[in-house]
């Protein structure tokens, strides 16, 4: 491995957004002819960084190397240039073309106006397509490929292009078994053409198979690069996790109640299956897992934004059936969404407004709004929350996220209700905010309401709930106690091992 | 992702200054715009300030105006609808029609009534229940709905009896009764739409839909009542014209849906929904209104006339969306 030749050198690579370091000072070296793992947990920087080297987005500091050159990846178009190609995890294509044309797509020669060399574009194609061992009828359109094959195109145009190095980013998470397998075959031939390959995946097992080296970021930093056969799955786990925050403390555990809501074999195919669990009055409940893992589609499930397509629901011990999320606020549910600007706000319309937008009974008991009673309500909803605010006339849009977010907390506190999930409720949020969302939450389960906690950062499941139930692929795959929960059990049932997708 | 720099302490914006408050709002530029107008038009002919001659004025574009009433909150919710003008020529055909045919006045209203929902609801059925975007859908119905109406009359005009005919001659404390519907309708949809909490609900759909669902806002069942509203006003406007005119042909107020929309723009609505009042449109109806009065008691050429009417549009529109972003951080 050390004899090969140096492709890639970064050093100090760092990365920005609106204030926030994403990547910080990290130091990178590729070798001609390796396939590279990134590994990380979610916003670890892995993307940011592949990113980075695509040309996508520019480093706020940092200098790259090129076989020992300088080089300025200022576009993609750059990085095409350089022999750079980023295979994305949904390939990005142009559906209505052909699958020729998207292969050989930026590369055609001639003026703008001169004659499309046809014949050549599909023996090229065909060529291309050969090298990977694939059979693919180049002439059709690429609607309607099955996303390996695009995949496969995906790959083809970066040999079209003579990439050197070809990044993916987790490519496997939407193949089948079967698919995978063909995908590593390929891996591997580029790797012998001396190609280098990066393989960002959150499956161990799959990058013990292919890969020769790992590199491990966390929190935007590099952490580790070692060989694959000197470091074990639990070291690799160890490595991803190792925070330096302090712990968060709940001041006190709540009385743990009567059953407030209860699934069973919830299944929606695609997104979730055979979801079963228990959530008591007082209690919370964490749900860990990856990016994809399922959890917010069992949240989107259980409020009726997307209902299941089978499996119970009981609520108090009644059998319910949520269609839509004006039932689920019936009968007493609460979801905040994790995608706040999306699901969230009404970003142009007032805080008053954003504030009162589930209880409209409450505003306008005759039919009409009474304006002093949403005064009365929402400023009262303020003080608790202190949201700070400069008036509640004010554009929602105005407040900082923090203050946004408790917004939307106190719209559904408002409802009153008896069961709330949080889906990712601190994401994105200044830390002293965080410290006291977790105090509201923690009151909020005093309170005797059951809450349904989605985070993907672990010490918060860890000083927050009671029980954290782990989701992978779709299944709820490890339930552990406070007590006995630490940050490896949970990302070990949280990392896919077998590289077996449904 | 830890993030150590970004202070607790955040400086809070200001609260904004009520004259900012009052600048922004939606139809402040085209209550300026009414009094340039009329202190414009009053300059130009000293016999402009005939109040009998702008209310006999208003009477002709009155239908319409009533319509561009509800067609903004169809656009606050974030929809439109282009096909209430040719909704207007159908039902009034069919109406006209059905009662040349023998059926009793009374009812050959309901027919109408009747046509004009039923049309709404072919345009809710395609714009919601199959959610293919309502600007493409209208604009099919818009010319479907001409095309059966002139299958239905041919070339001909329909009379309809005299008993109906003169809606805009009839006066109610020396106002015409269209102008009167006018200010009613006006009255009652400003009080739905900034009163009660449907009309709340209009503004959130349309400021984001998603969010409106996850609040448990049932924003089709509101979109779909909005269509049928406006499919049932629009075919009311159609028979008042009919009542008007005295005849009913195919092409009854065609063009008429870029005026209804030009009233809304107008008035400030915003063409992607979530901004937009009754008060706006209600003055940019009496803004068109004056503003061709005015042009015409100045003796201007139509031509010139269709040119301001233009300019005016895009005045408007870049103004408030200036003032709009100016204020925007």
């Amino acid at each position: 491995m050390e004899g090969l030749p140096m492709l890639i050198e970064a050093r100090g690579i760092s990365k920005q957004f609106g204030g926030v370091d994403v990547l910080s000072d990290v130091d990178l070296d590729l070798h001609a002819g390796e396939i590279h793992a990134l590994l990380g947990e979610n916003g670890a920087g892995k993307s940011t960084f592949a990113k980075i080297l695509a040309g996508i987005h520019r480093p706020t500091r940092g200098k790259l190397r090129l076989n020992g050159q300088p080089v300025d990846v200022s576009s993609p178009i750059a990085a095409q240039k350089l022999g750079i190609a980023l295979i994305h995890q949904e390939p990005i294509s142009f559906p209505d073309l052909s699958v020729a044309e998207n292969i050989v797509m930026g590369r055609q020669a001639g003026g703008l106006l001169s004659r499309v060399p046809w014949a050549k574009i599909i023996a090229d194609a065909r060529r291309y397509l050969d090298m990977l061992g694939v059979s693919l009828d180049v002439t059709r359109p690429m609607r309607g490929l099955s996303i390996a094959n695009q995949q496969m195109v995906e790959i083809a145009r970066s040999l079209a292009s003579d990439s050197k190095l070809i990044i993916m980013d987790e490519p496997t998470a939407p193949l089948t078994p079967r698919e995978v397998d063909t995908l590593f075959n390929i891996a591997r031939r580029l790797r012998e053409e001396g190609r280098t390959i990066i393989f960002i995946s959150h499956r161990l097992e799959e990058v013990r198979m292919l890969c020769d080296r790992v590199t491990i970021f966390r929190d935007g930093a590099h952490i580790a690069t070692q060989t694959i056969d000197s470091i074990s799955d639990d070291e690799i786990i160890k490595l991803m996790i190792g925070r330096t925050l302090k712990k968060y403390m709940r001041k006190h555990m709540a009385a743990i109640g009567e059953t407030a809501l209860e699934v069973s074999n919830l299944s929606l195919p695609g997104a979730f299956e055979d979801v079963s669990f228990t959530l008591r009055r007082g209690e919370i409940i964490g749900l860990g897992g990856l990016v994809g893992a399922g959890r917010t589609d069992v949240a989107r499930a259980l409020f009726g934004v997307a209902p299941a397509a089978s499996g119970q629901i009981s609520i108090g011990g009644v059998g319910a059936t949520i269609n839509k999320p004006s039932e689920a606020i019936e009968l007493g549910l609460s979801f905040v969404p994790e995608d706040r600007a999306g699901h969230g706000i009404f970003s142009t319309l007032s805080v008053e407004h954003n504030l009162t937008a589930a209880i409209p009974n409450l505003i306008a008991p005759s039919g009409f709004i009474s304006r002093k009673r949403e005064h009365g309500i929402s400023s009262q909803a303020v003080d608790d929350l202190s949201i700070r605010l400069a008036s509640l006339r004010q554009p929602i849009v105005e407040l900082s996220g923090g203050n946004q977010q408790k917004a939307i907390l106190a719209r559904w506190l408002l409802t009153e209700p008896k069961i709330l999930i949080l889906d990712e409720p601190t994401r994105g949020i200044d830390i002293g905010v965080k410290a006291e969302f977790y105090d509201m939450i923690g009151d909020l389960a005093e309170a005797g309401r059951a809450i349904l906690l989605i985070s993907s950062e672990l010490p918060e499941l860890l000083s927050l709930c009671d029980r954290i139930l782990v989701m992978s692929e779709g299944r709820i795959t490890a339930e552990f106690p406070r007590e006995t929960a630490t940050q490896e059990s949970i990302m070990q049932a949280a990392v896919p091992r077998t590289g077996m997708a449904a | 992702m830890t993030d150590a720099s970004t202070t607790q302490t955040r400086k809070l914006a200001p609260a904004r200054p009520t004259w900012h408050v009052v600048l922004v709002r939606p139809e402040t530029m085209t209550f300026f715009l009414l009094i340039f107008g009329l202190v414009g038009a009053s300059y130009l002919s000293p016999f402009f300030l005939d109040m009998n001659y702008i209310l006999r004025s208003f009477t002709l574009t009155a239908e319409m105006s009533i319509v561009a009433l509800v067609l903004t909150m169809v656009v606050i919710s974030g929809e439109i609808d282009l096909s209430p003008a040719a909704n207007m020529a159908l039902s009034a055909c069919i109406f006209a029609w059905v009662q040349d045919a023998g059926v009793p006045m009374p009812l050959s209203v309901i027919v109408g009534l009747l046509a004009g929902l039923a049309m709404g609801a072919l345009n809710a059925f395609m714009s919601i229940r199959m959610q293919l975007p309502s600007i493409i859908v209208t604009i099919g119905t818009l010319i479907f709905f001409r095309g059966l109406a002139q299958v239905l009359a041919g070339d001909r005009s329909i009379r309809v009896p005299d008993s109906f005919i003169g809606i805009n001659t009839v006066m109610v404390v020396g106002i015409p009764l269209p102008v009167v519907i006018f200010f009613i309708v006006a009255i009652i949809l400003g009080l739905v739409l900034g009163a009660t909490v449907i009309g709340r609900q209009i503004y959130q759909i349309g400021t984001n839909q998603e969010a409106a669902l996850h609040a448990g806002i049932n924003a089709k069942r509101i979109k779909v009542g909005l269509f049928l509203v406006l499919g049932l006003v629009s075919a009311a406007a159609g028979m008042m014209a009919a009542s008007r005119l005295g005849s009913v042909r195919y092409d009854l107020v065609l063009g008429g849906e870029l005026q209804m929309v030009l009233m809304a723009m107008l008035g400030g609505t915003y063409i992607f929904g979530g901004r937009g009042t009754i008060l706006g449109t209600f003055l940019a109806a009496w803004l068109l209104v004056i503003a061709s009065t005015g042009m015409t008691v100045a003796n201007l050429l139509p031509a010139i006339q269709l040119t301001v009417l233009g300019i005016l549009l895009i005045v408007a529109i870049i103004a408030t969306n200036f003032i709009y972003a100016r204020t925007q951080r």
